[in-house]
């Protein structure tokens, strides 16, 4: 019963969503709660990663530069750099920053979107992202 | 007394040529300077190589005069940062903009660094490939190897064939046009 008990514990703790989380996507999961954030939608965040809009002239998405297959490397869409995979399965050091994690969500918002992503649309993108 | 008056001499030289406003001076100044080197001053700031190699090669703040560097690297310049926003936040803002005004190529004893400056006296060009230097070293290059060439597009990827631009070094002996790896001008 209890080797039930324990199997179980473990199997839920590695199916659940946040299985790549690090104290510092909680603390900022934490911190877009306090923002005004409701439940994280990840279904949304999926469509809402390979949806393209157009701002300034250009169509993207974030899967223009990032793939959609996120266990991928990942191209610049001018540049053609090479961007790590953002999946912290196959790349160890994906949200481990805070700091990091604010910056590149202010920029690729602001290129993809033309705004800033709100608090719910980024608890969404961070609790898609953790769980690929 | 032959020995002592060589020794004078030298030391006379040497307080006039190793001034540090040598640096700042015009181009035949700076090569009389003993401490001068060649090629560029690699990068030596891990915040400049972190941010600014995030999206593209880190190109080396030598590159450019310092009055380029001061119109690339502030606020509203990065937030529409050829096309892009490259926001800093302003500690960091702070480091790489001073990073790059220290060794901007007015600033520097390095060879290449030092032509690029002659080159921009008058200008403050906000691309590298606008600096007449670096557009005259590439100019008998064929479309085809750099336009034309799908693993180079355009002269602003310079770790394309220049392969140890990363270290600062440019030398033609040490270029490599990816498809075309046989030719020379």
């Amino acid at each position: 019963m209890k080797k039930i008990l324990v199997m179980g514990c473990a199997l839920g703790i590695l199916l659940s969503p946040a299985v790549f989380a690090s104290p510092e996507s909680d603390a900022l999961l934490q911190k877009y709660q306090t923002d005004g954030a409701g439940k994280a939608d990840p279904a949304k965040a999926k469509q809402d990663w390979n949806r393209e809009v157009l701002v300034k002239d250009e169509k993207m998405s974030c899967s223009t530069c990032h793939t959609s297959d996120l266990s991928r490397e990942g191209k610049h869409h001018v540049t053609g750099k090479t961007i790590g995979p953002m999946s912290a399965r196959v790349n160890p050091e994906r949200f481990t920053s805070v700091k990091k994690m604010e910056k590149w969500f202010k920029r690729n918002c602001l290129d993809a979107w033309g705004r800033e992503c709100t608090a719910q649309e980024k608890a969404d993108f961070l609790t898609f992202l953790l769980a690929q | 007394m032959q020995i002592k008056f060589n020794a004078m001499l030298l030391l006379a030289v040497l307080a006039v040529v190793v001034s540090p406003a040598q640096a700042e001076e015009d181009f035949w100044s700076w090569l009389a300077n003993p401490l001068r080197q060649k090629e560029i001053n690699p990068v030596s700031n891990q915040t400049w190589q972190e941010e600014c190699g995030a999206c593209h090669f880190a190109y080396q703040p030598g590159l450019l005069p310092g009055k380029s560097w001061e119109k690339l690297l502030n606020e509203k310049a990065l937030a529409d940062h050829f096309g892009d926003n490259a926001e800093l936040d302003a500690n960091t803002l702070k480091e790489v903009r001073t990073f790059a005004l220290e060794n901007a190529a007015d600033k520097s004893y390095y060879k290449r660094a030092r032509k690029i400056a002659v080159a921009t006296e008058n200008e403050a060009p906000l691309r590298i490939t606008e600096v007449r230097y670096i557009q005259r070293k590439h100019h008998e290059i064929p479309e085809k190897m750099i336009k034309g060439n799908r693993d180079v597009k355009s002269l602003s990827y310079c770790d394309a064939c220049h392969t140890r631009a990363k270290e600062g070094v440019y030398d033609e002996d040490t270029v490599r046009i990816p498809n075309f790896p046989e030719w020379d001008d």
